[in-house]
């Protein structure tokens, strides 16, 4: 793939000269399901410890992992949004380890047949990031896991307790290639993945509760060299974390390798307070997993008509929504891209336009960058200045269809439709009463356009002189005067007319 | 009248249905000989009560004029392999002496909701691995049969011995089993008993304590062959949590017993006349064909070249699948837990592993973490595989060619405990014959056919196409109605 070449700037200045940084990750991301992977226990977070605990998941003898069709789907579905192959056929292995969080001793996964191949990420250019042009970042393979249960270490002075309510939970270990160059495309790429779980519903992309967390590997070598040894810092849960671990490993392998030491291939911890990294375990200490197909589990065979089902069932994805708002709603790059990052931001723009539309009798396209301007800049800008005061419940699509529906007939200025939107927010009710009740109205009555427009030119014969000798700022003066005349509220567009077709 | 206890299970169902006599009256009968019988040590648990609360309900049910199930009033011995709702499962060992599960295992719930009972929980081999039923954390079962002019006690088999003793005892009508290699066909050829393992997948694995799971099956061991295919119709069916499980009706394996085999072929595999096999065995091979001759089958010579393969494919693949299934047993949750002072995570399992786990048990989770480890997976774990495929493909050949395999069903008849304890892969052995069906999956039971010259009894054992349990079974009654095995053990316990 050519854009994969794309050389990054980012570069860390050793001793020795410049140093490329070579990054990949592995993200755990918790399907979203009512029950865990192999059984039906809630996965619900912040319940009471071990209150989420089937016999499959506290391992009881005899108990036996049934997959849970659901977990599977989000997987698959997933693995489509990143336009990658599915495999018809996969196989679930054991990851054999012993501890105190692992009920089975073992970890149900896939090694060898992963139900998602390879696929693909397009993180987005951002200059001021560091990112000069679009880049695609491969991604090697989605397989599908048990999470570990909890242990806690802070509940008695001598023990430590287990929590077995992650016990079971589906994962999808979602793996790039080494493909990501600086912390900055390594942080779009987490926010990318994040967004399409997100849009496609397979994952909350909640990282603060551990939905979504990663394994970042780095190393680092002479640009364009050899790769170099990586590192893996596990378990690292937020995008900020993900690139300061980036930028801390890549610093210190660095100064490891120019001061005449190398790298050991090893798996390390981030500590957020400190922001660094240390040593979790070395090569040598490494498990032997002995993955083995779990034998309580047949392969995993899916129909066409299931796949027909997964992939009817995926929504419009950001890239392709992104486009189709330039193209279709004419909406600027910029706009495109910020109303789609989100999916509340999207689904809360696309409800307001429909309504705008709707109110407006004219075509979504027609009205679309007024409702894009209105979403993105006008409407938070009050919602931030009113702070607290602000009800948020009371900012529904109608409500601001309303306001902008007034706004497009020239009934109310863009100040009034802020003022007004600041007391829906603040009081509820109806933009329309309130407009007429506050007097938060323009007027567009021509005829006391036109009156207080022929005070203004008989008060000022004189400059009405200069202005048909040529003096056309003069506009700007009797437009003025007129908005004054009329307490602001005169249609601004009404106002121009008239004074063009008196002034002549 | 005979004794009640003399009674198999469809004599017993049939009696307690038509008013001969009152499931009750079975049930303590039972618990009496079960009461009497503690030198065999066949059981870690009894539950007389259990027993006698199913008879009431089958007596009540009678009484209603309700259907009483197809095991209505029967009695039967529970391997301790399955799990039963608040009666200690301990699968022979230490580890999980105690355990008392919240839980039923599906094949027991079967049984009772078709109106069985239960006697109590039966001895095994620790974990189900051993061929002699010497790896017991509660002792050896000892065999209810004794070598003509000996009184040596005598290796019931595993390791469902505690089943395999308990109904050739006669204080049992009927016991599960699970086999694993062989553990219900061996002890039931040690015992004068049948056993059937049907097709992997048949019954549901559910609340077994698994050994290998895939090769873990369980099935019915009884006196008769009809009495095999009762119980095996109440255990098996569908069960949507095990996923292997095979989503098939259960057919009336009872309704269509049939001991004419006029237009049926069977198949002599020639690499099963291996060295060290018995005279005897051999000959009631012979006899067998004979028998099935008889009954309208045609012999036909086949081979399965694997054979040789199977035995030591299936002691890589089975412990492998043991070495990972038990690692669950590790003192943080239940059953045993050793925790020196002082002692770290590591440390804990260590000694409870140490101290929960029986020797052949440790062996196997040895062998099967070796097999599995980085560098010999290959060598040993992929290679077994691949042998298990080609012994599958043996069978599929040979299937070409007849409708059900004859052979004996152990190389040699019963041994005294304790003589075989010095090798164990002279124990190993013993399933040589049994482990081949067991890696293919295929429906496989043993039938008494004769005693040797010592007065021992030994099997012979039909394997049948997949999901031809019916196939299986009328060969089964074919070779029982011709060799009226009716020999007994003299009661010494």
């Amino acid at each position: 793939m050519e854009s994969r070449k794309t050389m990054s700037n980012y570069r860390i200045q050793g001793a020795t000269g410049e140093w490329e940084v070579v990054i990949g990750l592995e993200v755990h991301a918790q399907v979203t399901s009512n029950a865990k992977l192999f059984s039906g226990a809630s996965t619900a977070f912040g319940a009471e410890p071990n209150t989420q605990v089937s016999l499959v998941d506290a391992a009881m003898p005899g108990m036996l992992p049934v997959p849970n069709r659901e977990c599977i789907r989000q997987a698959v579905r997933t693995g489509m949004a990143i336009e990658a192959q599915i495999n018809r056929w996969s196989r679930f292995d054991r990851k054999n380890y012993f501890y105190a969080d692992l009920p089975q001793g073992y970890q149900i996964s896939q090694l060898y047949h992963p139900l998602v191949g390879e696929g693909q990420l397009l993180i987005d250019a951002d200059e001021k990031a560091g990112i000069p042009e679009d880049k695609v970042i491969g991604i090697e393979r989605i397989h599908v896991e048990q999470d570990a249960g909890k242990l806690m270490h802070d509940q008695h002075p001598t023990m430590s307790y287990v929590d077995l309510n992650r016990s079971g939970v589906a994962l999808m270990e979602i793996v790039s290639m080494p493909d990501m160059r600086s912390p900055a495309e390594a942080g779009a790429y987490v926010r990318k993945l994040r967004s399409i779980l997100r849009y496609v519903g397979s994952c909350d992309g909640n990282m603060e509760e551990g939905s979504m967390r990663a394994d970042v590997n780095v190393s680092v070598r002479k640009p364009g060299g050899e790769l170099g040894t990586r590192t893996e810092t596990k378990n690292v849960n937020s995008v900020r974390f993900v690139m300061q671990v980036i930028e801390y490993e890549a610093n210190r392998q660095v100064d490891v390798i120019e001061n005449g030491g190398s790298v050991d291939q090893e798996t390390r911890l981030f500590d957020p307070g400190t922001g660094t990294t240390r040593t979790m375990r070395s090569k040598e200490d490494a498990h032997d997993y002995r993955y083995f197909p779990d034998p309580d589990l047949l392969p995993l065979e899916l129909e066409d008509s299931f796949l027909e089902e997964c992939r009817a069932s995926l929504p419009e994805l950001p890239d392709a929504k992104r486009k189709r708002y330039e193209s279709e709603l004419g909406l600027t790059p910029y706009n495109a891209r910020e109303l789609t990052a989100e999916v509340e931001t999207f689904a809360r723009f696309e409800t307001l336009l429909a309504a705008t539309a709707a109110k407006i009798g004219k075509s979504e396209a027609k009205v679309a960058t007024q409702v894009a301007n209105w979403a993105l800049s006008v409407a938070p800008g009050v919602v931030k200045s009113l702070g607290d005061e602000a009800d948020m419940a009371n900012a529904t699509a109608a409500a601001q269809a309303s306001i902008l529906a007034m706004q497009d007939k020239g009934e109310i200025s863009g100040g009034q439709a802020k003022e007004i939107y600041e007391i829906v927010l603040k009081d509820g009710g109806e933009p329309e009463t309130i407009a007429d009740e506050k007097g938060l109205k323009q007027v567009s009555d021509t005829g006391a356009i036109e009156a207080a427009i022929e005070e203004i030119l008989a008060n000022n014969e004189d400059k009405v002189e200069q202005y048909r000798g040529g003096k056309d700022k003069l506009f700007g003066f009797f437009v003025g005067q007129t908005m004054k005349a009329m307490q602001g509220k005169a249609n601004p567009a009404v106002v121009n007319q008239i004074l063009k077709d008196k002034l002549g | 009248m005979s004794e009640l206890t003399d009674l198999g299970v469809k004599a017993i169902r049939d009696g307690v249905a038509g008013g001969s006599f009152t499931a009750r009256e079975v049930a303590e009968a039972f618990n009496a000989a079960v009461a009497e019988a503690a030198d065999l040590n066949a059981f870690i648990v009894t539950t007389p009560d259990h027993a006698l609360a199913a008879a009431d309900a089958a007596d009540a049910k009678r009484a209603r004029g309700e259907d009483l199930g197809i095991m209505g009033g029967v009695p039967i011995g529970m391997k301790d392999l399955f799990a039963t709702r608040g009666v200690q499962t301990t699968a022979a060992s230490h580890i999980l002496e105690g355990f008392t599960p919240q839980y039923e295992s599906t094949v027991s719930q079967k049984l009772w909701d078709a109106g069985a009972g239960m006697l109590g929980k039966l001895n095994l081999d620790q974990f189900a691995m051993g061929s002699s039923n010497e790896t017991s954390y509660f002792g050896n079962v000892s065999s209810p049969w004794k070598k003509n002019g000996t009184n040596a006690a005598m290796s019931p088999g595993g390791s469902s011995g505690g089943s395999s003793s308990a109904v050739a005892a006669r204080i049992a009508p009927a016991a599960t089993g699970t086999d694993t290699g062989g553990s219900i066909r061996q002890p039931a050829a040690f015992t004068g008993i049948c056993g059937i393992k049907p097709t992997y997948g048949r019954c549901s694995r559910w609340g077994v304590v698994a050994f290998a799971s895939s090769l873990d099956q369980a099935g019915p061991m009884a006196r008769s062959v009809e009495d095999c295919a009762i119980m095996l119709e109440a255990m098996a069916g569908f069960d949507p949590k095990d996923a292997t499980s095979l989503k098939l009706d259960v057919p009336q394996w009872e309704a269509g017993l049939s001991a004419d085999l006029k237009g049926k072929k069977i198949g002599i595999p020639k690499e099963y006349r291996m060295d060290g096999t018995d005279e005897a065995i051999l000959k009631s091979w012979e006899q067998g064909k004979e028998w099935l001759r008889d009954a309208g089958a045609e012999i036909v010579d086949i081979s399965l070249p694997h054979t040789k393969y199977a035995l030591p494919a299936y002691y890589i693949v089975a412990p492998a699948e043991a070495s990972s299934n038990l690692a669950r047993y590790d003192g943080v949750r239940y059953g045993l837990r050793d925790l020196p002072d002082g002692a770290g995570l590591q440390d804990m399992y260590a000694a409870t592993r140490a101290a929960g786990f029986g020797d052949e048990v440790k062996r196997r989770i040895l062998i099967g973490t070796y097999v599995l480890s980085a560098g010999f997976y290959d060598a040993y774990y992929t290679q077994a595989q691949k042998i298990r495929t080609l012994v599958s493909q043996d069978f599929e050949q040979a299937f070409g060619q007849c409708d059900a395999i004859l052979a004996p069903t152990t190389p040699t008849a019963s041994f005294p405990l304790g003589s075989l304890n010095e090798d164990p892969l002279t124990m190993y052995l013993n399933d040589v014959f049994a482990v081949p069906a067991s890696l293919a999956g295929l429906p496989a039971m043993s039938v008494p056919a004769m005693v040797n010259d010592d007065g021992l009894p030994l099997g012979l054992q039909i394997v049948g196409k997949p999901f031809d349990e019916q196939g299986v079974l009328n060969t089964g009654l074919a070779i029982q109605q011709r060799a009226g095995f009716d020999a007994q053990p003299d009661k010494w316990w």
